[in-house]
């Protein structure tokens, strides 16, 4: 539904460059809740406004819905028409809901309607509609200051479908609302999503978004896309630092000459009885450090952080029994530590 | 002067006083508006950047600010001739009136639509508006209360202006004010129509404030700081006319 190739974003200031997207490729499959997560500064931004052309690429394409978007820009930093048209079936949602202040909410929804050229009384029912579907029908004639951070969000994501467009693209929606508040305007993403089918594309630097509404996500760094694929794929996949942020076990090592494991249990594995398999048939003696089961993504998923005796070097066969029973092991300190706790950090904030 | 000679003196110079403000008023704000709306467009990261045009604008504006008005009154002497076919009277006036509010106008404008959230700006983009719709739907409305009280400034600065106006003999009581008041030691005349120019700028400025106020107490996302700031812009100007 969204196609980047090589997109790549060079801001140009008094003879200085920074590149903020540094050839991105993201695919995003028709129907998904696709997440970006990165650190602030990591390119999320720059990526969400290349994708309406808010922001025009350096180099690269965009294609959404099938319409190479960056073959429509024109040379000139105006949007033409056909740009303006293709924008008009793209909904966006902003960290600080963009509303004006002089209309009301009903009058706001109305907006671009009013640019599509609806006539006066289908957009009206069309506003009081879509007011109702995130369930803000009885303050169609407010004005945005009357309402909190959470219902001026709901204004915004009805706005955003007023054009009935196939890909909504959210730039931090939840980031400047409580706790509370983020939950339920996640909900009414994932609900839009199930019930009009909308594409979703959002970005966040909090990984519980990721975590409660996404179906794919896709990692940031410096420009970069690194890790990207569905939960499952990301969970699947040793050492992905993704998948440690999205589901992290705690436990630390309690003494020099001990291997930690973090074993991931998904499916089929997870009725298997393979702790105390490995117990027996090695007979070694197995601490439990920390387990969680949680659903990630809408996948039922069970890691556990298990102690052994003795050095890496001596446990490479029960390593290996482990892994023969279709287990996705991650022996803890080799390699991708060092990274796995920035994540974690930046998952906690 | 008993105050049956100066009744119809002073009524004449109000009728004068309000004809050639309103007049300049609303040709300095059809003027002053798009030229400070394009101030802010042209302007780098603008919508329809254009450094050149905005630094020929900006640098038209400045000097047309910089002028003395007295001095503007004389140099548009021949402009004004050609418009109205007279130099002297309330119409001849009316000219340099116009031309010396539209460059004030316009930068109070440049800077009320400059307070503008970009945010809204690039909303409206994302739902495929153009430049016209942004100007129409975003900028001017939500610099609304900003424009009005913008408006207030320049009312109350032409009001000051208008005093000058008397040397070509356009009347109103600024004129009154001098030829009568001072020229002729007249002063209760004069104390009279001071208290009368100050009557009326009080309730001009309060019927601005009214205005923008309860433009803003519905809103309130931009706040009331933009207009106080032109406020204290407006005393500070109409002290140097």
């Amino acid at each position: 539904m969204i196609t980047t190739s090589g997109l790549t974003k060079v801001y140009r200031s008094r003879g200085r460059e920074v590149t903020a997207l540094d050839g991105v490729d993201l695919h995003v499959r028709e129907g998904e809740v696709y997440g970006v997560i990165g650190q602030s500064g990591a390119g999320k931004s720059s990526l969400i406004r290349c994708v309406n052309l808010l922001e025009r690429p350096t180099a690269g394409t965009v294609t959404v819905a099938g319409q190479d978007l960056t073959a429509l820009a024109g040379r000139g930093p105006r949007a033409g028409k056909e740009l303006r048209q293709a924008r008009s079936r793209i909904g966006m949602v902003f960290q600080h809901f963009n509303l004006l202040s002089t209309r009301t909410v009903q009058d706001n929804v109305e907006l671009p309607l009013e640019i599509l050229g609806t006539s006066g009384k289908e957009r009206s029912r069309k506003a009081l509609d879509l007011l109702d579907l995130v369930g803000l029908a009885d303050q169609a004639g407010a004005y945005p200051a009357q309402l909190s951070g959470g219902q001026k969000q709901r204004v915004g994501i009805a706005r955003a479908l007023a054009g009935d467009p196939k890909v909504l693209l959210s730039d931090e929606a939840t980031s400047a609302l409580d706790p509370e508040t983020t939950r339920s305007i996640l909900q009414l993403l994932r609900d839009l999503n199930r019930q009009l089918g909308l594409t979703v594309l959002l970005i966040t630097h909090e990984m519980d978004v990721v975590k409660s509404v996404c179906d794919s996500a896709a990692l940031m760094e410096r420009g970069r896309i690194v890790e990207s694929g569905t939960v499952g794929e990301l969970l699947a996949t040793p050492g992905s630092q993704l998948a440690s942020a999205l589901f992290p076990v705690s436990g630390e090592v309690s003494a020099d000459d001990r291997t930690v494991v973090d074993v991931t249990f998904q499916g089929e594995a997870a009725t298997q009885p393979v702790i105390s398999q490995l117990s027996r048939t090695y007979n070694i003696d197995i601490s439990i450090l920390g387990a969680a089961i949680d659903t990630v993504g809408g996948l039922q998923v069970g890691r556990m952080r298990i102690e052994l005796p003795g050095r890496y070097e001596d446990n490479v066969v029960p390593i290996g029994f482990l892994r023969e029973q279709g287990l996705q092991i991650d022996v803890v300190g080799q390699g991708h530590e060092g990274q796995e706790s920035v994540l974690v950090k930046e998952g906690a904030k | 002067m008993t105050w049956s000679e100066m009744q119809p003196l002073l009524e004449q110079a109000c009728w004068d006083t309000l004809y050639m403000v309103g007049w300049s008023t609303l040709i300095a704000v059809v003027g002053g508006l798009p030229l400070g709306v394009l101030l802010v467009l042209t302007d780098r990261g603008g919508l329809l950047q254009n450094v050149v045009a905005n630094k020929v604008i900006g640098q038209v504006v400045n000097v047309a600010r910089s002028m003395p008005f007295i001095i503007l009154m004389v140099a548009l002497m021949g402009f004004t001739r050609s418009i109205t076919g007279t130099t002297i009277g309330r119409e001849a006036a009316i000219v340099p009136l116009a031309v010396g509010a539209i460059p004030f106008f316009a930068r109070l404008v440049e800077t009320a639509v400059r307070e503008v959230d970009g945010g809204l700006v690039e909303a409206v983009q994302s739902m495929g508006g153009n430049t016209w719709t942004i100007v129409r739907k975003v900028l001017v409305p939500e610099a609304l209360p900003s424009l009005i009280a913008s408006t207030t400034t320049t009312i109350v600065a032409l009001i000051g202006y208008s005093a000058m106006a008397g040397t070509v003999g356009a009347g109103g009581l600024g004129d009154i004010a001098i030829r009568y008041g001072y020229q002729r030691f007249e002063t209760e005349l004069m104390w009279i129509t001071v208290a009368i120019l100050a009557v009326v700028i009080s309730l001009i400025q309060f019927a601005g404030d009214y205005a923008a106020r309860s433009l803003h107490s519905r809103g309130g996302r931009s706040g009331p700081a933009p207009k106080l700031r032109l406020l204290k812009a407006a005393t500070a100007d109409t002290k140097t006319v």
